[in-house]
């Protein structure tokens, strides 16, 4: 599946291998991807764990057409998107695009795009739990391109 | 048929006793729905769908249609 949500932690890596097996082999000139882990800070205070909020519908109906779109403005062999949702802790991977292509501006620029528009389209919303104890929504999301 | 509402992230939170249903009757745009649904006015900055796709306040809305509200997005 190119859009997969997850409620338990997964490995990176190992879903890129995986996946990289489902493709004809040799068909890949370039692959690039991108992996966004939880970090431990946010706004200068200490976080302690992050729940995902999702509406898992619109989610995965959203995710698909990010996907369907970059095929439209790249020539792509094939991408991934892996989301997680629920609670995590600092260093667990939240987000995984990966695109597989024959040249590497494809893949370059596709693996962005497929970031970028997943933070503005994708129904996902954060809830830090800091380290004094208290907990926030994340009210807005850190510049992506400058 | 009635037309489902839902909230979503902190906005659920903020809306006391909200709907997750109401009669059509009378609605025509999503802001007519969260007129209906919610005991607040409609924050700034909100988000909406309709039918799972995003959409503006000004949309219009039918009988059976799902509309969703919720705050800026902040997954990845």
């Amino acid at each position: 599946m190119p859009v997969t949500v997850l409620d338990t932690p997964f490995d990176p890596l190992q879903l890129l291998k995986q996946h990289e097996q489902t493709l004809e082999a040799g068909s890949v000139g370039a692959a690039a991807h991108f992996i966004g882990t939880m970090r431990n800070h946010n706004e200068g205070v200490g976080v302690s764990s992050l729940t995902l909020e999702h509406y898992p519908a619109m989610t995965t109906k959203e995710l698909a057409k990010i996907i369907e779109d970059a095929h439209a403005k790249w020539n792509l062999i094939d991408a991934l998107i892996v989301h997680r949702v629920g609670t995590m802790t600092p260093g667990d991977p939240i987000v995984l695009t990966a695109i597989w292509s024959a040249h590497r501006a494809d893949a370059f620029e596709a693996c962005r795009y497929l970031m970028e528009e997943l933070k503005s389209r994708a129904p996902f919303w954060k809830k830090e739990t800091l380290a004094d104890g208290g907990d926030r929504w994340v009210e807005k999301n850190t510049a992506g391109y400058t | 048929m009635p037309i489902t509402v839902k909230f979503f992230a902190s906005l659920r939170e903020q809306i006391k006793s909200p709907a997750s249903q109401i009669d059509s009757a009378g609605i025509a745009t999503v802001a007519d729905v969260w007129a209906a649904a919610a005991d607040i006015p409609i924050p700034d900055h909100v988000l909406c769908s309709v039918n799972l796709d995003h959409c503006t306040a000004a949309d219009s809305v039918k009988d059976g249609d799902e509309v969703a509200f919720f705050p800026p997005i902040t997954g990845g």
